[in-house]
């Protein structure tokens, strides 16, 4: 296995009402997609800016090749926030040129915008771009410096899911060309996509950590059946079943598909509506946490 | 660093010249005030003779010269400033009454010759001391004002709220994640902001110039020296508000607690003279009046390097206080 590229080790971020992050330690080695996942609130955001440097830690640090977060790392890190807006009145090629300007070594201007497709786009006045455009701008700008760790903070949230896929084979080119990326989402499936490795954080702490299929392996030996929450009654919760309670269904795990089917027929449960499937990394966080990823 | 300050420098120029309201009120405002006061203010004076008084004037039995109808007597203690005034054709005449009497007179204004008449009418063996000098238009003084005016409002307001709006936008923020330093940052901004101060106020000064024409003693190197060094303090001290705060109320508030005594008390409008001590004191900590008092000595008085050193020293001295505050103070992000 590869030196980590990064390194965080037991970062604390307090504020006066709260302990945002918690003890996290985690290491990142070069040329994999991290994701750091976990509902709104779990302290993931709050992480990923300590790692950009962008916020100080109240305990804890946050090395780079081996060095605490320097010039170097600002020379070829390359960000893509949550919500970011641009100077106004300039077109996208200009937006671009801006962030080339503030970096020593980097791609062309012409050449980040071909890897990000916006050739038609880039003497468009950057407020006039759709939610998607304006994503494929700002990941051009995070890649303005060819960067080898690359930060995206939630890229697809509020996208429609045609911008969202469009946006994920942009990630997966990137991905191509050996960068490191640092993912924090909560659409599972784009986690599950991208991500080579995942740490799932909950109220500031880390819940799980390793590659998505491992944890699956080492949580989950079972099939998964799923039933509309009105189709399950009360008088079924006696049966010797391991439950999993959600908003609008209930889960059951099971290593014995046959008998529990057989369980759930005596007790007149009915089946028409009942979905088998494998476990998924948002089954991982209820099982881990009790909670729903999804806010 | 240069490259760094250069994108930034460039891209703000950008997005003030194509943000074309903003542009057209920064150029046009002030071009209206000059054209409305210049017709307002610009007309024929009123018919009463102004006369400087040396010495006792409250009791008409003193001189038979201070029994006379349409003339106002102003008490003077200073001969230097009494003589500066009647040079301006501020005054109509100076008399000093204490001892034998002696006048001066400007030989280049009409009205000085008339009152000169009525004086030796009174005392046909009153000393005379002749003073030449063109007469100062409200005009030629206001002007100054008018620019250093527009010049606090572009400077404050426009790197304030700028600034203010970067932050909140989270536009700071993401260079904040770049090599860019605070120091960068700033540097751009005073300098992007510097260059179109000084392009706006020089197109009307030349525009103004050729449109009403206005009297300049002066160097023009060293009004345009003035402007750099005003504009300089101003920006910083705009910088200095919107270094630390994301409110807009609240750096709209502290911008209008700078600007509203400055606009009222600086000496855009009306000469400070016979304002009381201290408001004279507190308009002098004013960036602007120091910037007005040179102004006008260079402009109107011919003044040099010498004369207006004080008022350029102290605003480079405020300008560096400004920017280390402003530095130290600043905040990429909403804490």
């Amino acid at each position: 296995m590869s030196a980590p590229l990064l390194e965080v080790r037991s970062l604390v971020k307090q504020y006066p009402a709260t302990t945002a992050v918690d003890g996290v330690s985690f290491s990142v080695p070069e040329g994999i997609c991290f994701g750091l996942l976990g509902p709104n609130g779990a302290g993931k955001t709050t992480t990923v800016e300590i790692m950009e440097g962008i916020l100080p830690p109240t305990a804890g640090e946050v090395r780079y090749r081996g060095q605490p977060l320097g010039a170097r790392f600002r020379e070829e890190a390359g960000i893509l926030f949550q919500k970011t807006a641009l100077q106004d009145f300039l077109t996208v090629r200009q937006c671009i040129a801006l962030f080339r300007g503030l970096y020593t070594h980097g791609l062309e201007v012409e050449e980040v915008i071909r890897i990000c497709a916006l050739e038609k786009l880039a003497r468009r006045d950057a407020r006039k771009l759709s939610g998607g455009q304006q994503q494929r701008l700002l990941l051009a700008i995070a890649l303005v410096n060819d960067p080898a760790v690359l930060f995206l903070d939630e890229p697809t949230t509020g996208l429609d899911p045609q911008a969202r896929r469009n946006f994920w084979q942009l990630v997966e080119s990137i991905k191509a060309r050996r960068k490191t990326i640092i993912l924090t989402t909560h659409y599972m499936e784009e986690a599950e996509l991208l991500c080579d490795e995942i740490a799932i954080m909950d109220r500031g702490r880390i819940v799980a950590q390793g590659p998505p299929r491992r944890l699956l392996q080492e949580h989950f030996a079972e099939v998964l059946l799923e039933l509309p929450r009105q189709d399950f009654p009360e008088s079924a919760r006696a049966l010797p079943l391991k439950l999993i309670d959600s908003t609008e269904r209930v889960e059951i795990t099971t290593h014995d598909l046959e008998g529990t089917l057989r369980a759930l027929l005596a007790a007149q449960v009915p089946l028409s509506n009942l979905r088998i499937r494998p476990p998924n990394l948002e089954d991982l966080f209820l099982e881990l946490t009790g909670k729903e990823l999804r806010p | 660093m240069i490259r760094r300050l250069l994108s930034v420098f460039h891209a703000r120029n950008l997005e003030f010249l194509r943000d074309r309201g903003t542009l057209i009120f920064t150029v046009v405002l002030p071009i209206m005030l000059v054209i409305g006061m210049g017709f307002v203010f610009g007309g024929p004076q009123r018919p009463l003779f102004k006369v400087g008084v040396l010495g006792p004037h409250d009791d008409t039995r003193a001189h038979p010269f201070l029994a006379e109808r349409y003339v106002q007597f102003v008490p003077l203690p200073e001969r230097t400033e009494a003589l500066h005034k009647l040079s301006h054709q501020q005054l109509d005449l100076l008399v000093d009454l204490s001892g034998s009497t002696r006048y001066w007179v400007n030989t280049d204004a009409p009205k000085g010759y008339v009152v000169e008449r009525l004086l030796r009418a009174a005392e046909p063996g009153a000393r005379r001391e002749p003073v030449t000098g063109a007469a100062v238009r409200y005009i030629d003084w206001l002007f100054p004002g008018i620019l250093g005016m527009n010049m606090m409002f572009s400077c404050l307001f426009g790197v304030g709220y700028v600034v203010l709006r970067y932050r909140k936008s989270g536009f700071l923020k993401r260079l904040h994640a770049t090599p860019l330093t605070a120091f960068e940052f700033l540097s751009a901004q005073v300098l992007s902001r510097l260059t179109l101060i000084l392009f706006v106020t020089g197109v009307l000064y030349a525009g103004i110039g050729a449109v009403i024409g206005f009297h300049s003693a002066g160097s023009a190197a060293l009004l345009a020296l003035l402007a750099i060094a005003g504009a300089l303090c101003m920006i910083a001290l705009g910088l200095t508000i919107a270094a630390r705060f994301s409110s807009e109320e609240l750096v709209g508030g502290l911008l209008n607690l700078l600007t509203w005594p400055m606009r009222l008390r600086a000496g855009v409008w009306f000469s400070l003279e016979g304002s009381p001590r201290w408001v004279q004191w507190v308009a002098h900590v004013f960036p602007l009046t120091q910037l007005l008092d040179a102004a006008r000595a260079v402009m109107l008085d011919g003044a040099g390097l010498a004369q207006i050193a004080p008022q350029l020293s102290y605003l480079a001295a405020t300008t560096l206080v400004f920017l280390a505050f402003g530095a130290w103070s600043f905040r990429w992000r909403i804490e």
